[in-house]
């Protein structure tokens, strides 16, 4: 309700201090007679963003400080004898309950009658707080309007003003975008170093055992070491490369280079599909199709292959990142300039060997740094991995047997009752920064190769 | 100074007055009837029938979408590449039909090189660009001799001293006349009989062009030349007989001598004349 009015009370004064602009913008062109620097619409924007800005500058005080303000004046309405007998839980626990009471909403136990009337003084104070605001907002919403209104003139350069605001809005969505990622990688640092401060980093990052254990229910720690999910994840990893990049890349060079025009229409956007596909759907399709058919042909040639393993993630993982690496191939195989192409024609090379000595080594650099984006992509899967790798973080070098990753141990570590105290679930972070640490450098890796490949024909 | 001497002589054409009998006495290499050429429902060449004589230079002038380089690539049957390209008509090497469906299109791009408007070395060292054509059609047995193919190529092509000291370096680090320079020396390491020229200068500088005029000359010795210019100057300089090409059809040809002084045609006159084009 009270942000329904804000809003209306937001829009209103866009309205009107659009249409103020837009009266006075036009009011000029016509009257004058002399040039008007900027048209009537410029003016009209102008005024508008001279009105929200400093309303929203009350509102958003109000959003800041009205917390504090707000509990101050509860603090002052409970007996002093009551505050005195509370600690700080016990204060905050009152404190949500006289604001359940002054909502409306019902409490637990008995409503003892000082908590009653903080509840009745906390609802008249919420509404007349509730109106000042809004009614300081419109005050300076409609001050500013005024003052922008009086600067109009025929040589008044609100187009320019404009340019700057909307550089300037540009600029803040940009930097939101950095910022969070500066915040998330903080907290996973700030997380992750507390979790050092229980486990040794050496124990964590060269430990062969994983046995975190839940030091509430009694016992030590457990054992928190890296390695086995590490090789989990390289394991999976590497087999989903060696499914995706060969298939991928030769339905990028047969797609771009044989298909006829008809068949490329229709075969692009299903390849592309498969990249539509939630991984979730892909984890069914390993667990209850892949594992026992992989399990079966392993039956069959005489292999002990178990249905969870690190091969079924990794193939039905090949399988999901198949449409990446054709798509960025076919793109960058149809980016070597024709003329290559022609010239090797030229000299009778046949369409394999121009595709094998001119179009691969012309396109590597794009191409490899294809496959680098799809490799982060591959570590960083989940869903495939938490249905179809069998959960088992035992080092081992067998790919038949079910492994874990870093992903699915997080997802082990932070689901279900956690508590932040202790290593148990702080090493999820501690896992996250390994994980960051890994995409970021492949990333930046595959960026560095992906520019060099654009220098390359210019 | 090479490229002066070489831009003086090439100015003298000096073979036009010579030409007329020379190419009476010339067999005929190739022979086009009735070529038609369609992309989709769009007819490009309206049948066109020609002979290129051997060893000489016969250009192909005309304004831009005269099917000039079309028919080009037609006698290499590079418009195979080209989705929805379709030829009529015969085109015939030394009397053997080059779309005949027994012929291996692969050995005949061996017999009729082409070099192409934008120089187009591939992102290989310059001696592995030169090496290229020999090593898929394998035509040397050693190292030695794939040396003495690359080395006899580039001086064939005019740019031996100016590269024997960086064999090994990009082909795409030279400067553009010596790209051109160089995918002629490519298209010459495969011993074509024919070599297709598609506007080599057209992206060229005047001296890097004069340079490549010079050696156009110099391979009629050894090769057939056809090329395709919009340059009537260069067509006048460096051909023997020169082709007429109009929408799509072939209005006239003849010795370069006659159709330069002495056209047949209205059109070639006012195409010639600067009247259209």
């Amino acid at each position: 309700m009270n942000s329904l009015i804000i809003a209306a009370l937001l829009l209103v004064l866009l309205g009107l201090a659009y249409q103020t602009g837009w009266a006075r913008g036009g009011a000029l062109a016509t009257a004058t007679g002399t040039k008007v620097h900027s048209r009537p619409q410029y003016h009209a924007s102008y005024v508008a963003v001279w009105t929200l800005v400093p309303a929203l500058i009350v509102l958003l005080l109000w959003a800041v400080f009205g917390g504090g303000i707000t509990l101050n004046f509860i603090r002052e309405q409970i007996p002093a004898d009551v505050l005195a007998g509370l600690d700080a839980n016990g204060l905050n626990a009152l404190v949500a309950r006289i604001h359940a009471l002054a909502s409306g909403y019902g409490v637990v136990g008995e409503i003892q009658p000082y908590e009653a009337a903080a509840g009745n003084a906390l609802r008249s104070f919420q509404f007349i707080t509730f109106l000042g605001v809004v009614a300081a907002a419109a005050v300076a919403g409609l001050g500013a309007m005024l003052y922008a209104r009086s600067r109009i003139t025929a040589r008044h350069r609100a187009r320019n003003a404009v340019e700057r605001v909307i550089g300037f809005v540009l600029f803040a969505c940009s930097a939101i975008a950095i910022l969070t990622t500066a915040g998330i990688v903080a907290s996973l640092l700030t997380e992750a170093i507390k979790f050092f401060t229980f486990i040794n980093p050496l124990d964590f990052f060269f430990g062969t055992v994983w046995a975190p254990n839940n030091a509430a229910t009694g016992g030590d720690y457990g054992k928190y070491g890296l390695l086995p999910l590490l090789m989990g994840t390289l394991m999976i990893t590497v087999i989903a490369m060696c499914v995706a990049v060969p298939v991928g890349l030769m339905a990028a060079i047969y797609l771009s280079q044989y298909a006829p025009r008809q068949l490329r229409a229709v075969a692009k956007p299903i390849i592309e599909i498969l990249a539509g596909i939630p991984t979730i759907v892909f984890g069914f399709f390993a667990l209850v199709t892949v594992g026992p058919f992989l399990r079966d042909i392993g039956a069959a040639v005489g292999l002990n292959i178990n249905a969870t393993s690190a091969l079924t993630a990794g193939v039905v993982m090949g399988i999901m990142i198949i449409p990446f690496v054709s798509s960025l191939s076919d793109d960058i195989l149809n980016q070597v300039p024709r003329t290559l192409r022609d010239g090797a024609y030229g000299l009778g090379a046949t369409q394999s060997e121009t595709i094998r000595s001119v179009l691969l080594p012309a396109a590597l650099p794009g191409i490899v740094g294809a496959f680098l984006l799809a490799v982060s992509r591959a570590v960083g899967e989940t869903m495939i991995v938490v249905l179809a790798a069998g959960n088992s973080p035992v080092l081992r070098g067998s790919i038949f047997e079910p492994v874990a990753t870093i992903t699915v141990s997080i997802v082990n570590q932070l689901t279900g009752d956690t508590d932040f105290a202790g290593p148990q679930s702080l090493v999820g972070f501690a896992l996250g920064l390994t994980l960051f640490v890994i995409t970021l450098g492949l990333n930046i890796f595959a960026l560095y190769i992906v520019r060099r490949f654009r220098e390359q024909y210019e | 100074m090479d490229t002066l001497t070489g831009n003086t002589r090439v100015t003298q054409s000096p073979d036009v007055t010579s030409t007329p009998v020379e190419l009476s006495k010339r067999t005929t290499r190739l022979t086009a009837r009735d070529v038609t050429v369609h992309y989709g429902s769009k007819q490009a060449l309206h049948g066109i029938s020609i002979d290129i004589p051997d060893r000489a230079v016969t250009s192909f002038i005309g304004p831009s979408g005269c099917g000039k380089s079309t028919f080009l690539r037609c006698i290499n049957r590079m418009n195979d590449t080209i989705e929805g390209a379709k030829v009529g008509g015969t085109i015939k090497l030394d009397g053997e039909d080059i779309y005949d469906p027994s012929l291996d299109v692969v050995e005949l791009r061996a017999r009729i090189g082409m070099v192409f408007q934008k120089p187009n070395p591939f992102p290989k060292s310059i001696y592995d660009n030169v090496a290229y054509g020999p090593r898929i059609h394998g035509l040397a047995r050693s190292r030695a001799e794939m040396d003495e193919i690359v080395h006899s190529s580039l001086r064939k092509a005019g740019l031996w001293q100016e590269v024997k000291d960086r064999l090994a370096e990009p082909g795409t680090g030279l400067s553009g006349g010596q790209q051109q320079r160089l995918c002629i020396a490519r298209a010459i390491a495969v011993s074509p009989e024919v070599i297709l020229m598609d506007e080599p200068c057209s992206a060229l500088d005047p001296i890097a062009t004069a340079i490549i005029e010079e050696l156009i000359d110099e391979l009629r010795e050894n090769y057939t030349i056809v090329i395709v210019t919009h340059s009537m100057q260069q067509a006048a300089r460096v051909s023997q007989k020169t082709a007429f090409f109009h929408l799509g059809n072939l209005v006239e040809e003849g010795n370069t001598s006659d159709i330069f002084t002495n056209p047949r045609n209205k059109q070639t006159q006012d195409y010639i004349t600067g009247r259209i084009g």
